[in-house]
């Protein structure tokens, strides 16, 4: 069996990197971020055992994240929530910074920078979030909002010039360039939303990673903010990182996906690969719990309990204590990502050929 | 005759610009052991409808006008004290957010027995017995230990779990289900679904499913009402309306689904957005949006038609019948 | 792809966002606070316009008659037409010296509460955004300014200024030594106020966006939260105005404020206090009372922003 492996080594080796074409944009590295959650210096300390200890309590958000964006693709990032896909969105536009690992942007280290030399990568880089009643500036008018940042990065734009370009991505976004002076609480959550990408799109970005950009509005208006940023790709060569928990959204958008637990990466695959032949046994649970329309009674995968806590990690395999197919070298060694066809797996019963 | 009967029920909001009608003219049944899905947008009024069976709406608003019976009684005409009766007994109620019903000082067992001695005259300790039983058949891992922790010492799934169990405690006619899942993650949303789904089905017991995921209504409910700015604008059998859905919102309903384009092509969207309630369009409330609307869809509400098993309120689909009926 | 939602065209001006807003919804609706607006704007009006409408100047020595004092009010047996309200010890027509008294002590309560303003919201500001050490260290000087008393700062600073530049000067510089003793002993509760604002705004994604963007801090916190936090703030700025005056007049009645030649509210009722005794009731009880309508209007005012404000807070 293992012999298959190799073999699909190669071909997937052959599949991912086919020629030059394929231009690394964001290169993510090895990529740690715990959040303390033990207060200050004073409220650490603890009496134990009659001596005075420091006690220090960590959220290990992510865990060695290894991740390339190519250049051109949606590369979407899924997994449940707290598995730390927002924390991997917000290291990447460097609002918080990694405890560990490193972040390129097009050859470039960017995650120790100071914000002076970022500037130039904030404009090429650009976010959008997932709650549209809370990324817009309540006491800022549209078209302040998206003026300000092109004020902001083009001092040398003349009003005139600010003014078309503010028309230009309200137009691009399907917002009536004409409702500029209105506030953020007259629109409605889907036009928010389009009015945060319009703002995302004011500096002409090349890399735009998307936070759910869509889970908090309604299906009808998910398909038009989907259908918007599908278009902004095509007419503006957009790269896109895409974070979201909606596998079908994945399905549809993505290029490749990167499936995430526990803050680590267990499977990456392209998106065609991973929908048609998921290998590890959470993307398999994942995708068996997708409500389908064609289903007549749900036919999900049981995972057993629920998923811990990312204070205490689990030993080896995080997933693990779920597992279907969890055995003693998954409860103590690591698994590493493999390639596989058309991806890479985390897991030792697929290295093993048990599955 | 229906176990849960809703007739021109009428809802409406006081609020300071004058009143907003939330559900207009919205009659459905529910058969005993039957399950029916409420699908539509937020703010479209599924959760005013399910509210307002047990007249749980809180103010501003009111119940303007229809009637609602179950199971030989008219609830519509009940005192607050009989209605108490008849909550969370004969017709419980799940939330999304299961801290709605929990109380976050008590333990679980005590929450239960309280529900339980309310309503039965029964010992605490056979409370404790039903208890203990209720959550066993919701799969929840160690039951004993459950009965004495408290709400915030469980995870969201767990606490889900609880909910249902308290639902089913005191055997119920109905249980109606306020989108049980949507704060979930898909894996236990599925599985809470199917528990759901299996102990309705063992227990004989009606369910009333709001949500917005067509992708669930379809696993679980034998029914679907579909409603639009405060109205039902189809209802029919589920497999007909997930497959065959005739009113135009329904179709851009379900065509809007990623799972409907091919990948990488663009989604099939609706136009526009569901208007608020104090801003209805006249006629029918969708036409701005419909690609069939005609000058009469603007001015004239469209009544029901059958079509099929469903119900649908559209102009289009009554013209459509009414041309294949004179071909015939 | 046409948004239809917003079904009116014609974007509205300041003035009709104004009208149809539930601020003024609410105004319309509450008798309490369109009463204490209007006798708050009455006041102020009466008070800055103090020497073109009071029948006397009370600083000028030259139209002061001994022989006029301790006159009662018009109402009041013995009294003499001229003083409506009665004269003080002095012979000083009492509804003058209330009216400049009124705008001393007005002037006072606005300008320490726009000192505490400046500071408040500049450290809590700070403070919010920031966290961390900055954070700790601005807090606890609030957390010690707060343990000092109002009085005693007063006290302390007052002491230091008439040691070393006399009572003369500091006469005439009072006003100013009373802004800056209230102002910073009260700046603290601005402070901690826009602390949290800020704290709450800060974790809005808006404000993520903005650092997106590549704003300086600066530029984040003063167009971005800032604007975001004013309501709290004027809510608290309002009561911290009557606070203020109240603390003005104590000041005062203890004779570590205004001096008599340039009464406040404050020192008229100290002035009038030992009267009292001989029957005089008026030089004290008048302006007593004015100060407790004026600072009674204020804090009703502020009661009614807060409700409007927060309305969560209303509905329990
Ligand atoms: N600022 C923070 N402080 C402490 N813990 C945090 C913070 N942000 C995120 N976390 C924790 O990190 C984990 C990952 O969170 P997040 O990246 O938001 O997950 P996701 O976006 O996948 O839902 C969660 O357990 C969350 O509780
Ligand atoms: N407490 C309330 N006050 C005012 N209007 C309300 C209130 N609750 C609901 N509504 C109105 O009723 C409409 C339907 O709400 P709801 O039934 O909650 O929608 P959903 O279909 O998302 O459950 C909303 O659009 C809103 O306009
Ligand atoms: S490594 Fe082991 S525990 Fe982890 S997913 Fe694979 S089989 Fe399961
Ligand atoms: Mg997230
Ligand atoms: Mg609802």
């Amino acid at each position: 069996m293992p012999d298959v492996t190799t073999h699909k080594t190669t071909n997937a080796e052959a599949s991912m990197q086919p020629s030059t074409e394929t231009q690394t944009l964001v290169r993510i590295q090895d990529l740690e971020k715990r959040f303390d959650l033990s207060g200050s210096w004073l409220e650490q300390l603890q009496f134990k055992e009659g001596k005075l200890q420091r006690h220090q309590e960590f959220v290990h958000a992510i865990n060695g994240v290894t991740l390339e964006v190519q250049k051109g693709e949606a590369l979407c990032v899924v997994g449940e929530s707290g598995c730390g896909k927002s924390t991997v969105a917000r290291t990447v536009m460097g609002l918080i910074s990694p405890s560990g690992g490193e972040i390129h942007y097009d050859g470039q280290r960017i995650d120790h920078l100071p914000a002076k030399a970022m500037l130039p990568y904030r404009r090429r880089m650009q976010m959008i979030f997932q709650n549209p009643y809370a990324s817009l500036n309540p006491r800022m008018t549209i078209q302040q909002t998206l003026e300000e940042p092109l004020r902001f990065h083009q001092p040398g734009l003349n009003p005139s010039e600010v003014g078309d370009k503010v028309h230009e991505v309200m137009h691009a976004v399907g917002i009536n360039p004409d409702w500029g002076k209105r506030y953020a609480h007259e629109f409605s959550g889907g036009q928010r939303q389009r009015i945060s990408i319009a703002r995302a799109l004011a500096v002409d970005p090349e890399f735009i990673v998307a936070d759910e950009p869509i889970s908090a509005l309604d299906v009808s208006i998910q398909a038009q903010v989907l259908n918007l940023m599908m278009d902004a790709q095509e007419a503006r060569g957009l790269t896109y990182l895409f974070i979201t928990h909606d596998l079908s959204v994945v399905e549809h958008f993505g290029t490749r996906v990167a499936v995430m637990y526990l803050g680590t990466v267990c499977e990456l695959a392209t998106t065609r690969e991973l929908f048609a032949n998921p290998r590890h046994p959470y993307t398999q649970a994942l995708l068996s719990a997708i409500p389908r329309l064609e289903d007549d009674r749900p036919t999900h995968i049981r995972l057993q309990g629920e998923v811990p806590t990312p204070v205490n990690l689990p030993s080896g395999c995080v997933f693990h204590g779920r597992c279907p197919y969890a055995d003693q070298r998954c409860r103590t060694e690591k698994p590493q990502l493999i390639p596989t066809a058309g991806g890479q797996v985390a897991c030792h019963a697929v290295q093993e050929g048990r599955l | 005759m229906a176990l849960l009967e809703v007739n021109h029920l009428d809802v409406r909001f006081a609020l300071r610009g004058g009143d907003i009608q939330a559900l207009r003219d919205v009659s459905f049944s529910l058969d005993r052991g039957e399950r029916l899905g409420i699908v539509g947008e937020s703010g479209a009024g599924k959760s005013v409808a399910a509210f307002s069976i047990l007249n749980l709406i809180a103010q501003p608003g009111y119940i303007a006008g229809g009637d609602i019976h179950f199971d030989g009684q008219t609830l519509s005409a009940m005192s607050e004290h009989q209605l108490r009766q008849i909550r969370g007994h004969r017709i419980s109620m799940i939330f999304q957010d299961p801290m709605m019903t929990l109380n976050p000082v008590l333990s679980i067992g005590e929450q239960m027995v309280e529900c339980l001695r309310a309503h039965r005259r029964i010992s605490h300790r056979e409370a404790r017995e039903i208890a203990l039983d209720r959550l066993k058949q919701v799969q929840i891992p160690s039951p004993q230990k459950r009965l004495d922790q408290y709400p915030h010492e469980l995870s969201g799934g767990m606490r889900q779990r609880i909910i249902i169990a308290i639902a089913l405690l005191l055997d119920p006619d109905i249980i109606i289900a306020d989108e049980p899942t949507t704060a979930l993650d898909v894996t236990i949303q599925a599985e809470i679904m199917a528990l759901l789904l299996e102990l309705c089905e063992q227990h004989n017991v009606a369910l009333m499913l709001i949500t917005h995921d067509l992708g669930v209504v379809s696993q679980v409910t034998q029914r679907t009402l579909v409603m639009y700015a405060g109205r039902i604008i189809e209802q029919g059998p589920t497999k007909e309306i997930i497959n065959d859905a005739q009113h135009p919102y329904t179709q851009g309903l379900i065509n809007a689904l990623p799972q409907m384009a091919d990948p990488g092509q663009r989604l099939n969207q609706i136009r526009g957005a569901m208007p608020s309630l104090n801003a209805i369009p006249s006629g029918c409330a969708f036409n701005p949006r419909c690609d069939f609307a005609t000058e009469h869809c603007r001015h004239v509400m469209p009544e029901f038609v059958t079509s099929g098993g469903c119900q649908v309120a559209c102009h289009m689909v009554r013209e459509m019948i009414e041309e294949a009926q004179h071909h015939a | 792809m046409t948004p239809s939602t917003t079904t009116t065209q014609v974007v509205p001006t300041r003035w009709q966002r104004f009208r149809a807003s539930y601020l003024f919804y609410s105004f319309k609706r509450d008798r309490v606070a369109q009463i204490s607006l209007l006798i708050f704007v009455a006041l102020v009006l009466a008070a800055f316009s103090a020497p073109l409408i009071a029948p006397t100047d009370p600083y000028d020595l030259a139209q002061i008659d001994i022989l006029n004092s301790e006159l009662p009010p018009v109402w009041m047996e013995g009294s003499d037409p001229a003083f409506l309200l009665g004269t003080d010890a002095q012979g000083r027509d009492l509804l003058s010296t209330i009216l400049y008294g009124a705008r001393v002590s007005l002037l006072i309560g606005f300008g320490a509460v726009m000192l505490q303003g400046l500071l408040g919201i500049l450290f809590g500001l700070l403070a919010g955004y920031y966290g961390g050490r900055i954070d700790a260290v601005l807090m606890r000087i609030a957390d010690i300014q707060l343990s000092f008393s109002t009085l005693m700062v007063a006290i302390v600073v007052g002491a230091i200024f008439k040691a070393t530049f006399g009572n003369l000067m500091f006469g005439e510089v009072a006003v100013l030594i009373l802004i800056l003793i209230i102002g910073i002993a009260e700046w603290p509760q601005i402070a901690r106020t826009v602390r949290a604002s800020v704290l709450a705004e800060k974790s809005k994604e808006y404000v993520d966006a903005s650092r997106v963007m590549g704003f300086g801090s600066a530029r984040i916190m003063f167009r971005h939260i800032l604007p975001n936090t004013l309501s709290p703030i004027f809510v608290i700025a309002t009561v911290q105005i009557a606070n203020a005056i109240i603390s003005e007049a104590a000041l005062s009645f203890l004779g570590l404020g205004m001096p008599e030649t340039q009464p406040s509210l404050g020192s008229l009722i100290k002035s009038g206090f030992d009267y009292i005794q001989s029957g005089s009731w008026w030089i004290t009880l008048v302006p007593g009372l004015v100060l407790v309508v004026l600072v009674l209007v204020v804090n009703l005012l502020g009661d009614w922003l807060r409700d409007v404000m927060n309305p969560r807070l209303y509905k329990g």
